[in-house]
């Protein structure tokens, strides 16, 4: 019921937007309130079903980003040409190193000269890496370096790089989760917050890889170009059946030009509702797996494991494999999101990638919806990019009004207006404060079947 | 090529060294001083600051049992006042001399801090100390925290970088070194750099003189080791909470501000030493004072030395023929973030508890 009534209050707020800005802009917020969704699902797999601490979301969006590139550009056949070959031999040896330093390791432990032989491997073999790598950079990054300069990617279509995101994003989780849990909650998080930060180095200086800060831009679409659209004669007799009302009365060059406009207006919302009927789709999915996994037996031990950790070890339920499990899957959905982010985007910017943005504002929208409640990440995802979209242009509104009494040009309100939106970080930690200490459950609180 | 052919390299790329004949400790000295320019005496700045800020870290683990992700903002708000007080300073028409105006804006810089600090504690976290939740339940409020912070500190100076050194900038310049010393390598010093060694070792000294002979500060280390036997001795909890605050947020404004003046304050950058500090706090054991400044200088040498480019230091000492194409880089500048999180991986997989036996809740 209390989660009816959140959605029809969400639904009434988007349609406020609607009305009192512009369509365009409610459908915009509507589709990035629907990947925020996905990715909090994501963190509250994590986090409210595993008590897990992950602060590396903003890494595990960025992979999901990079395999939108990989898998949706056409590959740039001069650049494997010049430097396909090298990178290959780089991979090997690099790949190489780490099995023969893994090998030397589990040969040579606990006899005398363990260190130095495993670290004499590990040096041999990040040589010979080196010496590949260099002129493999060079001759990639040389190759027409204002447009690609990378190796491009498989030229499949982009849908495809939503599952590869995952895949990404699993495999680092695994890496990760690994080496990190099964330490200290804290641990945990300093480590994600590490892996997160190195993963998005990597992105901003691999330019043979993803051009780096050069960005990538024009990816394929899942869905028409609104110029085709424009253009289709199919799209405009749907638009004149559409818009019947307000063509009525107009006729000749007056009648071709309101049609003319209706039908670019149309367009760009048209393409805006195709991705949100895409990114609905796998929300419904996504969400529905989720509310099934939490019900099954497998949820019930989760959560068993999650409220104590020592009586569910005792009976016999293995604590590390879950929560290994646990955070494949829930960095899996993230990359998913991160993946589908960068299909919305149209373009791949790792500089864009800010912890505050994809890795704190991802936590708020879990704690305010509820921690443990699928239905609660949902729509914590839904508010929260809400307010994070809107206390923009309220908080500069707000300030225009509390300064209305100074000159135009004092100096201290053109200070204040122009640093207005850095006003809805502090919102958002207000907002993150005020629920954990007045409505610890969130929005939708946790169900907890009564015995 | 053409960058280096002054100091010891002749048109035809053959090795000219004026000295080299006539004294061959200028063969190994020229290396020795072109390293300490470029690593030790930055490794020794860094670690010293990584070191005041990792030593917040680990005071406020001690006693509150959180960790906390704010500390980052908190150098940075700091740091912030005290840069906007310089600025007042700096209108009337007030300096130092040769020292940076920072230093006279620095205590209402802490006093702000401080305050804020308490504010927060007042306000937050006291809350979760008396229904004694669970530390990832203070670690979670100290990332709203942090967001206010942020926030604030975005509104109020914005995102930008900031430079407010003012002063001499030099100690030493390089071509007073050469002059002084007649080595073909030289030896910069800047002011902010002695000023960071000298200030630290300063703080680390009261500290640990506050820890080890005060009553409070035996106070603080009792409820440190043993909440319930401190608090049946009669040490009053949050009186302790109080002065770790104050000294948390005292040392987070000296470490942001020494920081800023070394290399410049831009809000981001402050964020990011969070993982570097944390690293530092946790190799050297989280809880303890020593093992967080042993830990500073462990994350910023290993940073320092692995970014460094070894190719002219190479030049000294290979003979010609091992000259090497590359700038024998181990790591590019830009993966510097990698570094601290390895050695923080390794740490937490070979002893979790850090060098000095820290606490692991």
């Amino acid at each position: 019921m209390r989660a009816l009534i959140a959605f029809v209050i969400m639904a009434a707020l988007l349609a406020a937007v609607w009305h009192i800005q512009s369509p365009t802009v409610a459908l915009g917020m509507l589709n990035l309130c629907l990947i925020s969704a996905v990715m909090a699902l994501g963190v509250n797999i994590q986090w409210g079903y595993a008590g897990l601490f992950n602060v590396g979301i903003m890494g595990f969006a960025a992979l999901g980003g990079v395999a939108a590139v990989l898998v949706s550009k056409a590959p740039v056949a001069e650049a494997w040409s010049a430097g396909g070959s090298q990178i290959g031999l780089t991979a090997l040896c690099f790949l190489g190193t780490i099995i023969a330093t893994t090998f030397a390791h589990r040969k040579t432990k606990g006899r005398r000269g363990h260190f130095l032989i495993v670290m004499l491997v590990a040096v041999i073999g990040y040589i010979a890496t080196r010496h590949f790598y260099g002129p493999a950079v060079d001759a990639i990054e040389s190759v027409d370096p204002g447009k690609t300069g990378y190796l491009g990617g498989l030229g499949l279509p982009i849908m495809v790089s939503w599952i590869v995101g995952g895949l990404f994003a699993a495999g680092a989780a695994w890496l990760v989760g690994k080496i990190a849990l099964g330490l200290r909650a804290d641990y945990l998080a300093i480590a994600t917050l590490g892996i997160s930060e190195i993963i998005v180095a990597v992105l901003k200086n691999e330019d043979w890889l993803t051009r780096g800060v050069k960005n990538v831009t024009g990816l394929p679409r899942p869905v028409p170009y609104e110029v085709d659209l424009q253009q289709s004669a199919w799209f405009r007799e749907k638009v004149e059946a559409f818009a019947a009302e307000k063509l009525t009365g107009l006729n000749g060059a007056a009648r071709e030009e309101a049609l003319a406009g209706l039908i670019t207006e149309y367009s760009g919302l048209f393409v805006k509702l195709c991705y949100a009927g895409l990114f609905a789709i796998v929300l419904i999915v996504i969400l529905t797996l989720c509310v099934l996994a939490l019900n099954s037996p497998w949820g019930r031990m989760i959560r068993a494991i999650r409220d104590n950790e020592v009586a569910a070890e005792a009976m016999g339920k293995d604590v590390k494999g879950r929560h290994l499990q646990i955070f494949v899957l829930g960095s899996a959905v993230v990359g998913i999101a991160g993946a589908m982010l960068a299909t919305l985007d149209g373009q791949f910017t790792p500089g864009t990638y800010q912890p505050l943005r994809f890795t704190f504002l991802i936590w708020v929208m879990v704690v305010v919806g509820g921690s443990g409640n699928n239905l609660g990440a949902v729509i914590g995802g839904f508010f929260i990019w809400f307010l994070w979209v809107e206390a923009e242009p309220a908080g500069t509104w707000l300030i225009n009004l509390l300064t209305s009494g100074m000159a135009e040009t004092n100096w201290l309100r053109l200070h204040l207006i122009d640093n207005a939106q850095h006003m809805r970080v502090f919102v958002m930690g207000l907002v993150l404060l005020l629920v954990m200490r007045f409505t610890p459950g969130g929005i939708l609180p946790e169900r907890v079947k009564a015995r | 090529m053409q960058k280096f052919a002054r100091v010891s390299w002749g048109d035809d790329g053959s090795r000219i060294n004026p000295v080299a004949g006539t004294n061959p400790m200028t063969e190994w000295l020229n290396p020795l001083v072109l390293m300490a320019n470029f690593v030790l005496v930055p490794g020794l700045v860094y670690g010293a600051q990584l070191a005041l800020g990792a030593l917040g870290i680990t005071l406020v683990f001690g006693i509150l049992r959180f960790s906390n992700f704010a500390h980052g903002d908190t150098m940075a708000f700091g740091t912030m006042i005290t840069i906007l007080m310089t600025w007042l300073l700096q209108s009337w028409g007030v300096s130092l001399g040769p020292l940076p105006t920072a230093l006279l804006a620095l205590p209402i810089g802490i006093f702000l801090t401080v305050l804020f600090l308490l504010i927060t504690d007042r306000l937050v976290y006291r809350h979760y100390r008396d229904v004694r939740a669970k530390p990832i339940t203070f670690l979670m409020a100290s990332i709203g925290i942090m967001f206010m912070m942020n926030g604030l500190i975005r509104f109020i100076i914005g995102p930008g970088e900031q430079i407010f050194l003012d002063g001499d900038r030099f100690l030493m310049k390089a071509r007073e070194f050469k002059k002084l010393t007649g080595l073909d390598e030289g030896l910069a010093i800047r002011t902010s750099q002695v000023l960071t060694v000298v200030v630290a070792i300063v703080l680390v000294v009261l500290l640990f003189w506050f820890l080890q002979r005060t009553k409070t500060g035996k106070a603080m280390r009792a409820y440190s080791d043993n909440e319930t036997l401190a608090r049946l001795s009669g040490i009053d909890p949050e009186r302790v909470v109080k002065i770790t605050w104050i000294i948390a947020a005292g040392l987070a404004t000296i470490a942001g501000v020494l920081y800023g003046l070394d290399k410049s304050f831009k809000p981001f950058t402050y964020f990011q030493l969070l993982l570097p500090m944390f690293a530092a706090a946790i190799v050297g054991g989280l809880g303890k004072p020593v093992g967080a400044i042993v830990g500073g200088f462990i994350i910023a040498f290993s940073e320092v030395m692995l970014t460094y480019a070894y190719k002219k230091v190479g030049r000294y000492l290979l003979p010609e023929e091992w000259q090497p194409d590359g700038l024998l880089q181990l790591l590019s500048t830009d993966y510097k973030f990698a570094i601290s999180f390895v050695i923080l991986v390794v740490v937490l997989l070979v002893r979790p508890t850090g060098i000095f036996k820290g606490k692991v809740v």
